[in-house]
């Protein structure tokens, strides 16, 4: 037992480095009016609703100039980092384009026909019933790439512009108040150097910025840190790593598993789980979830699932299949009292992952990212009427009151300890999981705690001697895993992985198993017990999962990362 | 069934590849004849007999001593006229790539490039051509003659079965577009050996090769081979050798004859850049290697001590 | 309501202000402006599943799609001879009306116009058949100078400009790797596998750049958000003067029979070195031919 904690390895980054005062001078800067961070569900749904609003009032768009709403998206495109299960709770998609379009309309996999969950042991499948928040009726299966491209098309249709392939790198402040966000610059050799086609980043100036960052946002972490927005607990994160397999027989229900191959006692800390859901006739989507509290030096999320993949129960669905794509992406776990503790700041609002709307035991954050997006709408477009000034302290003070009123906040406050009760392991979070679920909430009578992912001591089990070796069939090897996912970033750019370079020789091996890219390998040995850490960057699908357990991830050059398109 | 086949002269003799094509159409059946088309080409011309034509047709002319297409567009189609070929076979270069495509909109004809393979399918002619990265093969075909084909260069070695051919000169007029185009300057590249891009032959250091240092193994087999030296992702991010040669899917796509590769693992992403290579010879210690799945010829070994053996042997043969 | 304080909205009306301050400029200095038109295709994104489609063989178009990768060398050196010479740089492709999407980055880089000529009875034709379509819509646009991408990522367009150029009669300079205009003529040169030749050829001509000519620019956030308002038209065969039966299947002279995965590697040959690995080499590769 080693007992060496990732944090004690900060990484060398400040917070501050994301967020300061505009530098182009007032004639270089674009102004917009109302500037989206993240082109996933939960910036597009506000982008939709904004463009249903100016719509109704145009003497508002007229106020806006001539780019009322701007969406920033750093991936190649919308839905190129977008990435989920996804069993998706209708209720809030509808409420968006109530009145104007169906569900059926929308490009789904079909409602839900059928369900199972169960218990894996290494060599038996013990079917249970679904414990009641994961009961899945009346909600629909979809890719949330596909859902990410449906929803940029209706954005921009309602007058949004969409920016794919420019990162958000700072938050621009003027006077304590958000004043829009800097992008990124292209065209940087490896060592920071600007190569012939440089394009610099530019100050993206507007009345109100929105951050949907997704997990692991780079901003918004600079954001809660700055405002002093932390919640009860800190964030917490689990990491899943899906594919997508054509197979000959359908899959008609959709399936969850607990148990192996993750371990029980509570001492190694896993905590997870694996989904397998239909995509219609011809493909299923698959994936395996563990949390990054674990201890263990060689625990890979990515080599669970190939190890998953070799259950019974998953031979005989994927029999004479084949892999079609592949993806990785953190999941913010911390629930209700990680949330911080307002999700707005003068000329600032936070939605959907990225602030931490996820309902872990139900396994949905999609629905919470649509309908918080949509109240960040209506909030920004009220402080925008007559009368009011939008980056007044307190001016979006209706989006939190909003939040607070809706169904999101409600459920989230019903299973805000639930998580944290597998803190003790498996049979006794199971245990009090349970009492939760029956008493909707209402015991136990105290909170859990909940500690950073990176303050686990690591131990050593061998555990990477039981995962298959890549038979290129049924599983995969990490690189071409990487290959899968679309991933073609420029090499000659410089890192955008921040990470103490020279650590004990458990941190680094840790960080290599941890990640599904490849992209830590343990380096030469510095002979004090410590090794250099050898990270090649663009393999990075920006999973988010280095800046759980001791790094920090910060967005690369735009367009870099994968691209998803059926994950 | 008759068939014309492109032969192209360089400095005076008629290149490799359009030879090759000569003894591919003979071995189709039908009428063989070659062309020529150059200023002061006569000689040349008259040796392809010696490779499977019967005759050769020429087209000596000033407006074609430079290596352009269009005026070679508008010799070809006298040429077509006269000798009323049913098939037009080109050995690809950048040149004859232009012309053939420049002919096939002169002559409304069908055009297939890129092929590996000729055949007859029921007395149909049948191209076959590889797709998608060499993961593919496509059967094409025309539906009008003349049939005209552009074949992957080095398909078909030349095979020198004796005889001579009838020399017919051609007399053909040039459009005024055709030759507006001059050659003004000629420049030779002071490179110590092709680029990766043209090279036949590559060999490829990864990280295998133990350090920077380690790249002299490649470079001096390459310069024994008269090939190009290129290097993986690893040792480029590593800083060992630099970007402009670096093979995979973020650097370059190369299709030599012959890849040698030293201490390469040959994951995907290094792979999708020289997979379409004619023969892959890979050395690597590890037998476990991705790359022994796809090498035509591996090697489970010490590079350091066979890559030096292997230069000293292909010196001593000169 | 007031902007933010202390920035000046730069509306984006003011882009279109600079460019004709440049067109009196040149009017005055008698600089010829140069009308460049770049042919440029729209190719599946290289993502893994490249596929073929079983029902028509051809390439599967139907995921998303991105410029080829020379079309953008293509527009960018089209942008550096306007930037240099002043002019007007339309793109011009031939595809699904979805190609207009890629067109728009070409747009976000500078070009000043796209032109797509998007019709069903286009669909399936070959190299043959596209140059006729192609060099018809070329012809609408009577440009000084038309520029190709010399590789096309899904090789399917490969030499089509030498098709168009004739079909134009117009003189032609491909693998170029470096372009100088010069007043109503250009220089060009010339990459082949002896050396470079150094071509010149009046205006108006038609060029296929290599990728080694230059580096493409990133789009500016401008010039994405610019690329919206500046014109776009999807024209259909009939406008521009192509016949039905010269496109499409009844317009190709060529078909596509089959495919079939490549036969399995065969004589893939292991050693272990005992010392005579170098010489099992030299041997495997005379008996190849290829020492």
């Amino acid at each position: 037992m080693s007992g060496v904690r990732p944090a004690d390895f900060p990484p060398p980054f400040s917070n501050a480095e994301a967020i300061g005062a505009p530098t182009d001078s007032p004639d270089e800067r674009i102004d917009v009016g109302i500037l989206i961070v993240g082109a996933g569900p939960g910036g597009l749904a506000c982008a939709i609703r904004l463009g249903q609003l100016l719509e109704e009032h145009p003497e508002t768009r007229e106020l806006l100039g001539d780019v009322p709403v701007a969406v920033l998206e750093k991936g190649k495109q919308p839905g190129s980092h977008l990435l989920s299960g996804a069993v998706m709770n209708p209720r809030a998609i509808r409420r968006l384009f109530a009145g104007r379009m169906r569900i059926e309309d929308m490009p789904t996999y079909g409602p839900v026909h059928g369900e199972a969950v169960y218990l894996l042991t290494k060599g038996a499948a013990l079917r249970i019933p679904p414990p009641p928040p994961m009961m899945n009726h009346g909600n629909w299966i979809v890719s949330l790439s596909e859902l990410g491209r449906f929803l940029a098309e209706h954005a921009e249709a309602g007058g949004a512009t969409i920016l794919p392939e420019t990162a958000g790198e700072k938050l621009l402040l003027e006077h304590g108040r958000v004043v829009g966000v800097r992008t990124g610059d292209k065209g940087r050799g490896r060592n920071g150097e600007p190569l012939g086609n440089f394009e610099p980043g530019v100050d993206v100036t507007a009345r109100v910025t929105v951050l949907a960052e997704g997990t692991a946002g780079h901003l918004t972490t600079a954001a809660i840190d700055h405002f002093g927005l932390q919640g009860r607990n800190p964030q917490v994160w689990a990491l899943g790593v899906k594919e997508v397999w054509k197979v000959p027989k359908p899959l008609h229900r959709i399936v969850h598993t607990m148990g192996w191959p993750l371990r029980k006692r509570a001492r190694y800390r896993e905590f997870g789980g694996s989904f397998v859901y239909p995509m219609g006739e011809e493909h299923v989507s698959l994936g395996f979830v563990v949390g990054l509290e674990y201890a263990d030096v060689e625990l890979s999320a990515h080599d669970l699932l190939q190890e998953f993949k070799t259950h019974r129960l998953m031979r005989k669905i994927l029999a004479g299949g084949e892999r079609v794509a592949w993806g990785a992406k953190t999941i913010t776990e911390g629930g209700f009292h990680s949330l911080p503790s307002r999700l707005n700041a003068p000329g600032l609002m936070l939605v959907g992952e990225s602030a931490g709307l996820v309902n872990v035991p139900r396994l949905k954050g999609v629905h919470y990212a649509i309908e918080s997006g949509r109240l960040a709408a209506e909030a920004a477009f009220a402080a925008l009427q007559r009368g009011e000034v939008a980056g007044r302290r307190g001016a979006l003070d209706r989006y939190d009151d909003a939040l607070r009123a809706s169904y999101v906040w409600k459920e989230l406050e019903e299973v805000r300890n639930m998580r944290q009760a597998f803190d003790k392991g498996f049979f006794l979070g199971g245990a009090l999981a349970s009492g939760m679920i029956v008493t909707k909430g209402k015991l136990p009578p105290f909170e859990l705690e909940t500690h950073p992912n990176r303050a686990t001591a690591l131990l050593r089990t061998g555990r990477a001697s039981q995962y298959p070796a890549p038979d290129g069939a049924l599983s995969f090897d990490k690189l071409s895993s990487v290959f899968a996912s679309g991933n073609r970033t420029r090499d000659d750019q410089p890192s955008h992985i921040r990470i103490r370079s020279e650590v004990p020789r458990e941190l680094a091996e840790m960080w290599h198993w941890m990640c599904p890219a490849q992209v830590y390998e343990v380096g030469a040995a510095d002979g004090d017990g410590t090794v250099q850490v050898k990270v090649t960057p663009s393999n990075c699908v920006q999973c988010g999962a280095i800046s759980a357990k001791g790094g920090r991830l910060t967005p690369p050059e735009g367009g870099s990362g994968p691209e998803y398109t059926v994950t | 069934m008759s068939t014309l086949v492109y032969l192209e002269s360089h400095e005076g003799e008629l290149t490799r590849g359009g030879l090759g094509l000569l003894g591919k159409a003979a071995s189709l059946g039908g009428d063989v004849a070659g062309v020529v088309l150059g200023s002061g080409v006569r000689d040349a011309a008259a040796t392809a007999g010696a490779f499977g034509a019967s005759a050769v047709y020429v087209v000596d002319d000033e407006a074609l001593a430079a290596p352009l297409p269009q005026p070679r567009v508008d010799a070809l189609e006298a040429v077509v006229a006269e000798s009323g070929a049913e098939n037009l076979l080109f050995p690809a270069s950048v040149l004859a790539a232009d012309v053939a495509a420049g002919l096939a909109a002169r002559l409304d004809a069908g055009l297939n490039w890129d092929l590996t393979d000729l055949r007859l399918d029921g007395g149909e002619l049948v191209g076959v051509r590889p797709a998608l990265g060499d993961t593919v093969l496509v059967e094409v075909g025309w539906t009008t003659t003349p049939r005209l084909a552009l074949i992957r260069s080095g398909t078909f070695d030349p095979v020198e079965s004796g005889g001579s051919a009838d020399v017919k000169d051609v007399a053909a007029s040039f459009q005024d577009f055709s030759i507006q185009a001059r050659l003004v300057d000629h420049l030779q590249e002071e490179s110590s050996g092709p680029s990766i891009e043209d090279a036949d032959v590559i060999v490829a250091g990864g990280r295998g090769l133990g350090s920077p240092e380690g790249f002299s193994y490649a470079e001096e087999l390459a310069a024994a081979l008269g090939g190009a030296v290129a290097a993986t992702r690893a040792v480029v991010d590593a800083g060992w050798y630099p970007y402009s040669a670096q093979v995979g899917q973020t650097g370059k796509t190369v299709s030599p004859k012959l890849y040698i590769a030293l201490g390469i693992s040959g994951a995907i992403q290094h792979k999708v850049g020289m997979q379409g290579a004619g023969t892959i010879v890979a050395v690597n210690k590890d037998p476990n290697a991705p790359i022994f799945d796809f090498a035509d010829l591996g090697v489970v070994g010490d590079l350091t001590q066979i890559a030096p053996k292997l230069t000293e042997l292909l010196r001593a043969r000169g | 309501m007031a902007p933010v304080r202390g920035a000046k909205r730069r509306r984006l009306a003011d882009l279109h202000a600079v460019s004709s301050a440049d067109e009196t400029l040149c009017a005055l200095a008698r600089v010829p402006r140069v009308k460049i038109a770049v042919c440029v295709k729209q190719v599946p994104d290289a993502t893994v599943h490249k596929r073929l489609d079983p029902s028509t063989n051809r390439l599967d178009r139907s995921g998303e799609g991105t410029l080829n990768a020379t079309d953008v060398n293509a527009v960018e050196e089209a942008l550096r001879v306007k930037d240099a010479h002043g002019g007007d740089v339309v793109v011009v492709s031939l595809g699904p009306e979805k190609a207009m999407e890629s067109l728009r980055k070409a747009l976000a880089m500078g070009a000043d116009r796209a032109v797509l000529v998007s019709d069903p009875g286009a669909a399936g034709s070959d190299l043959l058949a596209t140059s006729y379509a192609l060099a018809k819509a070329l012809e609408r646009e009577a440009a000084d100078l038309v520029l190709f991408g010399q590789q096309s990522s899904d090789a399917d367009g490969a030499v089509l400009w030498a098709a168009v150029a004739d079909r134009l009669r117009r003189p032609m300079v491909s693998q170029v790797a470096e372009l100088t205009v010069e007043g109503d003529s250009l220089k060009g040169k010339r990459q082949t596998e002896f050396g470079y030749d150094v071509i010149s050829a009046p205006l108006p001509a038609v060029v296929a750049v290599s990728d080694a000519i230059n580096e493409p620019r990133y789009p500016s956030l401008r010039g994405i958000m610019g690329a919206k308002s500046k014109p776009q038209e999807v024209v259909a065969l009939s406008d521009v003067g192509v016949e039905e039966d010269r496109v499409g299947d009844s317009g190709s002279r060529t078909t596509v029979r089959s495919l079939a995965p490549p036969p399995p590697k065969s004589g893939q040959v292991r050693i272990e070195d005992d010392g005579s690995a170098a010489e099992k080499i030299v041997e495997y590769l005379a008996e190849k031919r290829l020492i």
